[in-house]
């Protein structure tokens, strides 16, 4: 497809701009002024709209297919709650308003939003407080890992280690070393857990804190987790725990009960709001009491007569992590699907995300090899290790889903899983786009006996084949312009 | 009830049955009955109409009429009907990340659209795929700086947004970093002081254009002085100014960043925002965060993909240039959308009209008797003025008239408290302006 | 799976070709065949000091990253700059042109922690099983 750079014709426009009713054209020394035109497209604003449209049907997408991509939950996105977040009250809301003096009465619904997540999400996780200022998830870990170190500082403990189990996300121990600590890595046993008896070995007073998901990457709820909580705080430590599998526990425990100390959401998971195609999405954080005080600058408070307001009065927080209060239209999203579904609807959520898995697990575990065949929660890892023997790879699989109009699962993730494929259905789909997908992923095992030679030139229903990804990474273009610069 | 779960009872069994197990509570044997919540009160659901209803009446206790000569980085421009429109695309909002590349081509192509847009823009070389939102971006671009030099020193310009100055503070707090700030004099850059700072442990020094005070400038001379040394510039910008304004690649900035809101996003009362950057092509492989680029697929065809993942948490952990996962994808794209509606013809105009009116609000507010404008370097569509009364007590007493009169400069520095920062946008007609100056000035004899 | 007689190794699959007192240091046969295309390689600067088995050099492929640390202790002398504007060549030629840095060796002793190739020939072999 032509990129909109290359339909541009000279003196075409898709925007009215307003006549000025100012006296015009006021000038600026040369020295200040842009030497060279920006190059941005001159076309209608039919041709924007073709474009746009054209690029977006090339998209898969929830809205469009089944989309069980493991540990990323891409359920429905209700409509309802954009046209919450179109309201002109909160869309057109200036920040900043609400820091200037009396600005906070004028926006007191926009406040109340952020104060009603703050209580929610403390009760969905037996949390006390929490912060909606991290912009994703990773940045919700980054935000945590430094309340972990504030709380350290304050007590004096000199702390160098995190400790993350070998099947975690990689931003996981990425976020941990941004926030300055090392890594140590504990490898996960036969039965899919993580080997306690090794992190007991490892655990040590250097260790600041544990940074775990529960259930797990491989969709394993330990039930011993509450035993681990007690080992770390043994010495000190603090449990992190990564909220990215919170869909499959709604109602069933909560992490502030197990001992977790430190939690992020992501809101774009759970709490239903769209990804995007990559974001933006919202990471709260919730702590404990005890790491309260640290949470980021400003805290929403409210006073005694109910009126809300900003405090940056806050002398021992870690300071501003963000510009402002979080990604508010996301967070509002995620208020609204909670109202909507309330305590119930919350709790069948899960009880659905974690059964459909499990259907899927059942149905499929004859044809692809489950390496922890155990009860799963709300997604469940297949390998494509007997495909493999005939040289059809996991990666191969999810091409020949493509041509079926179904979206891969997560592939090669998580990384101790060879040839990993990690389904997540959600709760929001039916048996029978189960059903499909599963017939589909029969007929792709059946296929890789047969024929395994046809797998190699799959997608052939889409616009392109596979990308030459070796080029694109030799020879980096990621700018039409650049040649001509 | 929960109206997303499609399965009705009967389905909900039968798929109980081939999974073996006898109920739902059962699939949760793993969670031992001492780890049931010690309480989970949230209130019992509602309808979709009661919702709504409610939301709108909670959006109607925020501001609706307000007036805006607000500013400080985020601004009230016009955005068209049609970015909303097409933003709001179910195949573009609810698509994931684009790691499958045949199924994703829309929004990669966009994202490289985007990518080039910015670059245009800026005269950078390179650009990501978004980050979270300038302040953010900045900081990432800090420690990008960090990284290429190998040195630890950071000067940082006091005319940089203070919002953003206190974020890369919070993170740096537990790394070897070193911040010398250097302050603004008559509303520009200290240029002598930073030059003098400037060493061979400097890794960057961090400017913005206009400044947080809307004090235009040209970086030239700094960028030189700074290479010389063999230390980093890294350039905070104003997309709209650069409509006009000269852009950080003209300067020789070497890392470029920036909030992209004005770019056709909402205000939404501070995001979802837009962190855009841009670099020289010698430092992409140390740039954070996606990069979308070009290449072929199997048959020869143009196509594009995420590259460059090597230097990503997915594939280095906690080697990675940056946590970074998620970025703010759909807000890239909707930028890019509204770029392409104004076109380079639209950009220049926008420019020069918010331009026009910033000028003629500020020949308008220097009329009045106790004010005075603060006129010691050329400004873009922000300006400073001093009122001789603490400024927050103005603003406060112009909320009550309808009017957001701009930000009290007080809140973030010291002894500015009589000093107001007023923006004006293209959105500004003269009447309101003229209106504004009137209801101004009755504040201020009162 | 090719092993040059003469080099010393190490269980990073990294090779070193020791002359007199400077050595050159590349990546093996093994090494490059996991890592697939590679599509960048990150030179260490000229006068670098490297201890042993430190990092040296990382080198980027398509789906991974891995860094290269170097078999003995020394100073950085000379890098492949061909390497620079031809990734490929670690693929192609990875015991010759493909090599990465030369260093001027400080501690000849070192050598004694590294494997011959009879000695990395049979480590590869347990690597297989």
């Amino acid at each position: 497809m032509q990129l909109i750079f290359e339909q541009s014709v000279p003196g075409r426009q898709g925007f009215k701009m307003p006549v000025s009713d100012v006296p015009a054209k006021t000038q600026i020394a040369d020295r200040y002024r842009r030497i060279k035109e920006c190059a941005w497209p001159q076309v209608s604003e039919l041709e924007v709209v073709r474009h746009f449209t054209k690029l977006s049907q090339l998209n898969f997408s929830v809205d469009s297919i089944f989309y069980p991509l493991g540990s990323c939950t891409m359920k429905y996105n209700p409509k309802f709650t954009e046209a919450v977040a179109r309201l002109p009250g909160f869309a057109d809301l200036h920040p900043l308003l609400a820091q200037l003096s009396d600005g906070e009465s004028l926006a007191q619904g926009a406040l109340k939003v952020l104060y009603d997540m703050d209580r929610f999400l403390s009760e969905i996780t037996g949390m006390d407080d929490f912060t909606m200022q991290p912009l994703a998830g990773a940045h919700g870990e980054l935000t945590g890992v430094m309340l972990i170190a504030a709380y350290h500082k304050a007590k004096g403990n000199k702390k160098k280690y995190i400790i993350i189990p070998d099947s975690a996300h990689g931003t996981n121990p990425a976020s941990a070393a941004t926030a300055g600590y090392d890594i140590i890595s504990i490898p996960t046993k036969k039965d899919g857990t993580m080997d306690v008896e090794i992190l007991k070995k490892k655990l040590n007073p250097d260790v600041a804190a544990v940074m775990l998901t529960c259930p797990d990457t491989l969709g394993i709820f330990n039930s011993d987790i509450d035993k681990i909580a007690e080992m770390v705080h043994n010495v000190d430590g603090l449990m992190y725990y990564d909220g990215a599998n919170l869909n499959a526990i709604l109602g069933r425990c909560r992490p502030g009960d197990l001992g977790f100390d430190v939690i992020h959401i992501n809101l774009h998971k759970t709490f239903a709001t769209p990804h995007g195609g990559g974001g933006p999405g919202a990471g709260p954080v919730g702590v404990k009491k005890r790491l309260s005080k640290y949470l980021p600058i400003s805290r929403v408070v409210q006073r005694p007569n109910k009126t809300l307001f900003l405090d940056y009065d806050c002398p021992d927080s870690i300071g501003y992590t963000s510009s402002f209060y979080g990604n508010f239209a996301v967070i509002l999203k995620a208020y609204a699907y909670i109202l909507l579904l309330g305590k119930d609807g919350l709790t069948e959520t899960s009880n659905h995300a974690v059964l459909n898995a499990n259907y899927i697990m059942h149905r499929l575990k004859k044809y692809f090899t489950v390496p922890y065949e155990r009860t799963c929660m709300h997604e469940c890892v297949f390998s494509a290790a007997q495909q493999v023997e005939k040289g059809v790879h996991a990666i191969d699989i999810a091409k020949f889903l493509i041509d079926q109009g179904i979206h891969p699962p997560t592939v090669y993730f998580p990384m101790i899983v060879k040839e990993a494929m990690m389904v997540e259905p959600t709760e929001t789909e039916s048996k029978q786009a189960m059903d499909r997908f599963i017939d589909c992923m029969i007929k792709a095992a059946d296929l890789a006996q047969r024929n395994p030679s046809m797998f190699k030139d799959l997608p052939i229903t889409t616009p392109i084949s596979r990308p030459d990804e070796t080029k694109a990474a030799r020879d980096v273009d990621c700018n039409f312009f650049f040649d001509t610069k | 009830m929960n109206p997303y779960i499609a399965n009705t009872p009967e389905e909900t069994q039968e798929m109980l049955r081939t999974v073996g197990a006898k109920s739902i509570d059962e699939l949760f044997g793993d969670i031992k009955p001492h780890h049931r919540p010690k309480s989970f009160n949230i209130p019992d659901g509602k309808s979709e109409f009661e919702v709504v209803k409610y939301f709108k009446r909670l959006s109607a206790q925020n501001a609706t009429s307000l007036i805006y000569f607000l500013g400080g980085g985020y601004y009230d421009h016009y955005v068209p009907a049609a970015v909303g429109a097409l933003i709001s695309r179910g195949e573009f909002l609810t698509a994931y990340t684009p790691y499958q590349p045949e199924c994703s081509q829309g929004t990669l192509q966009a994202l490289y659209e985007y990518q080039s847009a910015i670059c245009t823009l800026t005269q950078m070389d390179v650009a990501n795929a978004s980050l979270y939102e300038g302040g953010t971006a900045l900081y990432e671009a800090a420690m990008m700086a960090v990284r290429i030099t190998g040195r630890n020193k950071i000067i940082m310009d006091g005319g940089v947004s203070p919002i953003y100055r206190k974020i890369l503070k919070s993170y740096t707090t537990n790394l070897d970093i070193e911040f010398q700030e250097t302050p603004v004099v008559h509303g520009q850059s200290d240029r002598a002081q930073i030059k003098k700072i400037l060493d061979k442990k400097t890794a960057a020094v961090i400017l913005q254009n206009p400044n947080f005070f809307g004090a235009i400038d040209d970086h030239s001379d700094i960028i030189d002085e700074a290479h010389r040394l063999g230390a980093l510039v890294v350039e905070s910008v104003y997309p709209v100014s650069l409509g006009i304004l000269k852009t950080p690649g003209e300067m020789g900035a070497d890392i470029v960043t920036g909030e992209g809101q004005s770019l056709g996003l909402p205000l939404n009362f501070g995001g979802p925002y837009l962190g855009f950057m841009a670099t020289k092509k010698e430092f992409v492989r140390k740039m954070p965060g996606r990069i979308v680029g070009q290449t072929v697929d199997a048959q020869g065809r143009r196509c594009f993909v995420n590259t460059l993942q090597a230097r990503e948490q997915h594939i280095r952990r906690e080697k990675a240039t940056s946590n970074i996962c998620t970025n703010v994808a759909s807000c890239a794209v909707q930028s890019l959308i509204f770029m392409c509606l104004l076109g380079k013809e639209g950009l220049k105009e926008l420019a020069q009209l918010n331009l026009d009116k910033a000028e003629f609000a500020r020949l308008t507010l220097e009329k009045i008797k106790g004010i005075e404008v603060k006129r010691s370097s050329p400004t873009f569509n922000e300006f400073t003025v001093d009122l001789k009364t603490d400024a927050s007590r103005v603003v406060a007493a112009m909320l009550k008239r309808g009017y957001a009169a701009g930000f009290p400069l007080g809140r973030y520095y010291k002894g500015m408290e009589n000093y107001l920062l007023v923006t004006v946008t293209e959105k500004r007609t003269k009447d309101e302006i003229l209106d504004f100056a009137k209801n101004l000035e009755e504040v201020l004899c009162n | 799976m090719e092993v040059v007689k003469d080099y010393l190794y190490t269980k990073e699959h990294e090779w070193i070709d020791i002359e007199g007192t400077t050595a050159t240091i590349g990546i093996t046969e093994y090494a490059q065949s996991a890592l697939g295309d590679v599509t960048f390689v990150e030179l260490p600067k000229i006068d670098t000091e490297v201890e042993q088995f430190e990092q040296l050099a990382s080198v980027e492929s398509v789906k991974a990253a891995s860094d290269i640390f170097s078999p003995m202790s020394g100073k950085v002398i000379e890098v492949n700059k061909a390497l620079e504007s031809d990734p490929p060549l670690l693929n192609k030629s990875c015991y010759e042109e493909g090599w990465i840095a030369k260093i001027a060796i400080s501690d000849i002793e070192e050598k004694s922690n590294l494997m011959t190739a009879a000695e990395y020939r049979k480590f590869l072999e347990g690597l297989e099983e």
